[in-house]
This record gives structure tokens, sequence and C-alpha cells, in this order.
């Protein structure tokens, strides 16, 4: 029971971030909100694995999060330098 | 014993999912960006702890329990990091803040963040010569 509370208070999280993504003036609030997404998928994995009695779900979790992390700062990059490797403009700075 | 970890485990599921619940309306009625950075840092801080704290407390000590430390203190690392850059890269790109005066709503003029002039409102109290 407490964890279908759960599940739902995140789906309808997941909804919200989801309706900030679409609606989103610029592009880091998308990125932002995708952000947000993939740590409420986080949990929402996690959640699902209790409720179905089966927590080897908690290894997706803990992968997802890992790729949530690296997407988040390459997308970031991406959009800050348009360039996966070293800056592309004049700027100095090696990284973000 | 199992009533008291049920008990604890509703109290931290129940305030994790409120709070997540308050980040999303947070991300969706916050003005601007940087704003809506504190609703996301809601849902990624406290919201998920709380609700992975409750997941501890049914775990009981298996190896489900170090799974579970372990992704706390990933995202509990992570997270800030994410939101760190993303903040650095909208202030590089040129988003500007906007701050409240008056009930006025006035977007900075200077996206590094320096101290800004004193807004003035009311142009009798700035100057009273032209009265």
């Amino acid at each position: 029971m407490m964890f279908a509370v759960a599940a739902v208070a995140v789906l309808v999280t997941m909804a919200l971030a989801l309706a900030r993504a679409l609606k989103g003036p610029s592009v880091y609030d998308r990125i932002l909100s995708v952000n947000t997404f993939g740590t409420l998928t986080v949990i929402l994995i996690s959640v699902h694995g209790f409720l179905t009695g089966r927590p080897e779900f908690l290894d997706l979790a803990l992968v997802y999060a890992l790729i949530n992390f690296i997407g988040t700062i390459a997308v970031t990059k991406y959009v800050t330098f348009t360039d996966m490797g070293f800056p592309a403009k004049r700027e100095r700075r090696g990284d973000i | 014993m199992e009533l008291i970890l049920d008990l604890l485990s509703w109290v931290a599921i129940i305030s994790g999912a409120v709070l997540c619940l308050i980040g999303g309306i947070g991300l969706i009625r916050l003005p601007d960006m940087y704003t809506r950075m504190h609703g996301a840092g809601l849902i990624d801080t406290l919201g998920v702890g709380l609700i992975l704290v409750g997941l501890m407390f049914q775990a009981g000590f298996t190896l489900v329990l170090a799974k579970l430390i372990m992704i706390l203190i990933f995202i509990f690392f992570t997270s800030p990091t994410a939101t760190h850059a993303l903040a650095r890269a909208a202030l590089n790109g040129g988003l500007k803040p906007v701050v409240e005066d008056d009930g006025v709503m006035l977007p900075i003029d200077n996206p590094r963040g320096q101290p800004m002039k004193p807004v003035v409102t009311n142009e009798k109290e700035a100057d009273p010569s032209k009265t």
C-alpha cells in the first residue's frame, strides 16, 4: 500500500516535470526538467521493485542514475560549447 | 518491531511523496529558470532521500539495503553537480535572472550577477529638487 502511494506521487510529479519540459521557454528549463524526470525514474524503478516483490530492479535504478548524470552533463556541455570536446569558441575554460 | 518499522516507513514515504509533489508544483509555477532549480533541488534531495529511507526500513539488513544506500549516496553527490553545471551554463549562455521589486518583475541586466544599483521606483523620493 505504501509503495503504491509513493508510486502515484512520483508519477504525478513526473507528469508535472514533463509539462515543464514541453512548455519551458529556454533550453535550460528543458534540461532541468529532464534531469528531474530521470531522478524520478530512478525512484519509480526502485518503488516498482518493492511493489512487485522483486528488489533486483535496484540494479537497473543504479545504472539509470549513472546514465542520467552523464547525460545531463553531456547535454549541458553540448548546449554551452556546441561541441563535446574542447571548447569551440574563444572561451579558454576547459570545462563547464 | 514490525509495527514500528512500518510506521517509520509510512512517515518517511508520505513525507517524501509530499515533498516530491511540492517540488513538481514549484517546477511549474516558479517564475524563471533559476528559481525552478529550487523546486528541482527539493525533489532531488529530500523527496528522493525520504522515499529511499522509507524503502530502507522495509528492506532489512540485506544486499537490498546496500544497493539503496549506494543509490542514495550517488544521487546526493551527482544532483548538486548537475545543477551547478546547468546554472553555470545558463549564466554563460546569457539567461537573465528575474528579480522582484515592489511587486514588479524586473530582469537584471547583468547575467554575471554583479550587485545592481538600487532601483528607483518613485521619482519624487529620488530627486526632491523637482518638487
